[in-house]
């Protein structure tokens, strides 16, 4: 579905180099790495906010420089962390903001189609009994959901999603986390998602993509990704990682200065 | 759908009929009175002189200038994200108003005609946003905070501009420029009133095809992008439209505060954030604002007259503090 063949790109004092992998239709992968390493830069890549200097990304076959934002924004749905919420606005009116991209040319109201739509997503997300409330009443777990809403009502392929747990309670972290999970095993929607939580990222992706300073350090699923050697070498800290008892995946425990020196866990 | 539309529609009516209640009392008060029958049937020469040959011509730029001034501030509120913004903060308007001065007092009008006013009001408002633009823009991106403060500066000095320039004109030209800069409607030529009725319908038709493109940019710029809308492009698009707005409306009425500034805040609090419904009904509410204003102006101190600007600025300035504390409570 999503190629990325190549990629060389960034800004003046940051670039990504030799960025290469391919993202399957229906997949749910994760990009996580150290603060700096390149995850939200490669997210603007691919919404074509940074334009790539080298290399191609490649979106179903053709290569997205070819296609217009509107193109893009049909097939891609982004949940971005830079997102001004305008108060006054209800969330029902927010989410049909996501309908934008379908509008005909001189198209100026939405059709009967588009809220049935609108409607529709709601109820998937859960936002349905908040949908008259106006944004500055809402929670922001509350938020972040009407966020994800939006972007559903896009009707994306590809949804990407740029640390959308950051900053929420554990409640709010796992409702929003198994909602892309139902989302991406139900219907098929192929889900590229920056994570900071390694654990989090262990739990919910099928495929992990680790960054260290631009470059891919690496690509594969979590028990070939999540190893003490690896998160240290990339970190640059010490960890203990178990297998987690219930989905059988790696956990990762975080050890401390006092108990590296009580346990002796040393480079 | 339906019932959204028709929200829409009814707060349409309402201002429609609004606006023509206020344009015929504009027509029946003044200095000499005239009734309602007789404005459909003026029973002799004078009346008919002074009703479509004074106040019809000053309706109808009242109508143009206070839609198009109300237009480009719902233009530039939607694209900073900023109820303070007008065409007046952005220095807009200083810009214009100190080509418009410059034009008085060298004269140019008397050689080359009454069209180089609103030229001249455009090519100031354009110099200022090329100027605000190029200071602000960094890494090919531009910044909305330095945008902002750069405006207001460029503001600050074009006011002084004018000063200098009134300083030390001629006696002759300071009337002129003194009765021009603080607003008014009076404009004996037909040209330039219909010019600016033409340039005023116009650019709201066009910033309503830009209408959701405005709210996409209500939840910032990258999320605009995300929702296909060609950013960079359609700001410098909304820029030029603005500036010919405020150029124009500058050149004939002089600079005339607030209405860009309180008409939006006000549609806001009734009809909502939607664009495509806030633009017409600001630009109606404006056009409305406007007459009503100028109708006090002249009826007031009666048979002297008071610019518009004053009034304006006392009515707008007054309601939007009303605003501004009943918002911070």
């Amino acid at each position: 579905m999503l190629e990325i063949k190549n990629l060389v790109c960034g800004y003046d004092n940051f670039l990504l180099k030799d960025i290469n992998f391919k993202v399957n239709s229906s997949e749910l992968v994760g990009i996580i790495g150290p603060n700096g390493s390149g995850k939200t830069t490669l997210i603007r890549a691919i919404t074509k906010l940074v334009k790539p200097k080298e290399g191609k990304i490649i979106y179903q076959g053709k290569d997205i420089t070819e296609l217009s934002f509107k193109e893009l924004a049909k097939e891609i749905a982004v949940v971005s962390q830079d997102v001004h919420f305008p108060d006054m606005v209800k969330v029902k009116d927010f989410v049909l903001l996501g309908r934008i991209p379908h509008f005909k040319k001189f198209q100026f109201l939405e059709t009967n189609k588009d809220l049935e739509i609108v409607e529709e997503v709601m109820k998937l997300t859960g936002v349905l009994e908040i949908k008259d409330r106006f944004l500055k009443e809402t929670s922001g777990g509350e938020r972040q959901l009407v966020l994800i809403t939006k972007a559903l009502a896009q009707q994306p392929k590809l949804l990407l999603l740029d640390e959308p747990t950051a900053h929420l309670d554990i409640t709010h972290k796992i409702k929003i986390l198994d909602l892309i999970r139902r989302l991406n095993k139900k219907y098929g929607l192929t889900v590229l998602i920056v994570l900071h939580d390694l654990n989090l990222a262990s739990q919910y992706c099928d495929r992990l993509i680790l960054l260290k300073e631009g470059k891919i350090y690496k690509i594969g699923t979590p028990s070939e990704v999540l190893t003490y050697q690896i998160i240290e070498e990339v970190y640059q800290t010490v960890v203990v990682v178990k297998e987690n008892p219930i989905n059988l995946r790696p956990y990762v425990f975080l050890v401390s200065e006092e108990e590296r020196r009580k346990f002796d866990y040393t480079d | 759908m339906n019932k959204k539309l028709v929200n829409w529609l009814s707060w349409l009516l309402i201002l429609i009929l609004v606006v023509l209640i206020v344009m015929f009392l504009s027509l029946c008060i003044g200095s000499v009175r005239v009734s309602l029958s007789q404005i459909f049937n003026p029973s002799d020469r004078i009346t008919k002189e002074i009703l479509f040959k004074i106040r019809l011509p000053r309706i109808i730029l009242g109508f143009a200038v206070g839609g198009a001034l109300a237009t480009a501030g719902v233009i530039l509120q939607g694209l900073f994200r900023n109820p303070l913004v007008e065409p007046y903060t952005l220095g807009i308007s200083g810009g214009a108003g100190v080509f418009v001065c410059l034009n008085i007092v060298l004269r140019i009008y008397q050689k080359f005609g009454v069209i180089t006013f609103p030229i001249s009001g455009f090519v100031g408002a354009g110099l200022v946003i090329i100027l605000v633009y190029i200071l602000s823009i960094k890494k090919g991106k531009l910044r909305i905070q330095g945008l902002l403060l750069t405006g207001v500066m460029i503001s600050f000095i074009s006011s002084s501009i004018i000063m200098l320039i009134m300083a030390i004109t001629r006696a002759e030209n300071l009337h002129g420029i003194v009765f021009w800069i603080m607003g008014s409607l009076e404009e004996p030529d037909m040209f330039l009133v219909k010019m600016t009725f033409l340039v005023s319908i116009l650019g709201l038709l066009i910033s309503c095809i830009f209408s959701l493109d405005l709210n996409a940019f209500s939840c910032g710029e990258e999320e605009a992008h995300h929702l296909g809308v060609d950013v960079e492009k359609t700001k410098k698009l909304l820029f030029i439209l603005a500036s010919v707005l405020t150029g124009v409306c500058v050149s004939v009425a002089g600079i005339i505060g607030f209405v860009g500034l309180l008409v939006p805040h006000l549609m806001r609090m009734l009809v909502g954030e939607d664009h495509r419904i806030l633009l017409l009904s600001s630009y109606l509410c404006g056009a409305g604002f406007l007459i009503f204003s100028d109708t006090l102006a002249r009826t007031i101190i009666s048979p002297l007259e008071l610019p518009v600007g004053v009034i304006t600025g006392i009515i707008g300035g007054s309601l939007f503090i009303y605003v501004l504390t009943k918002r911070g409570r």
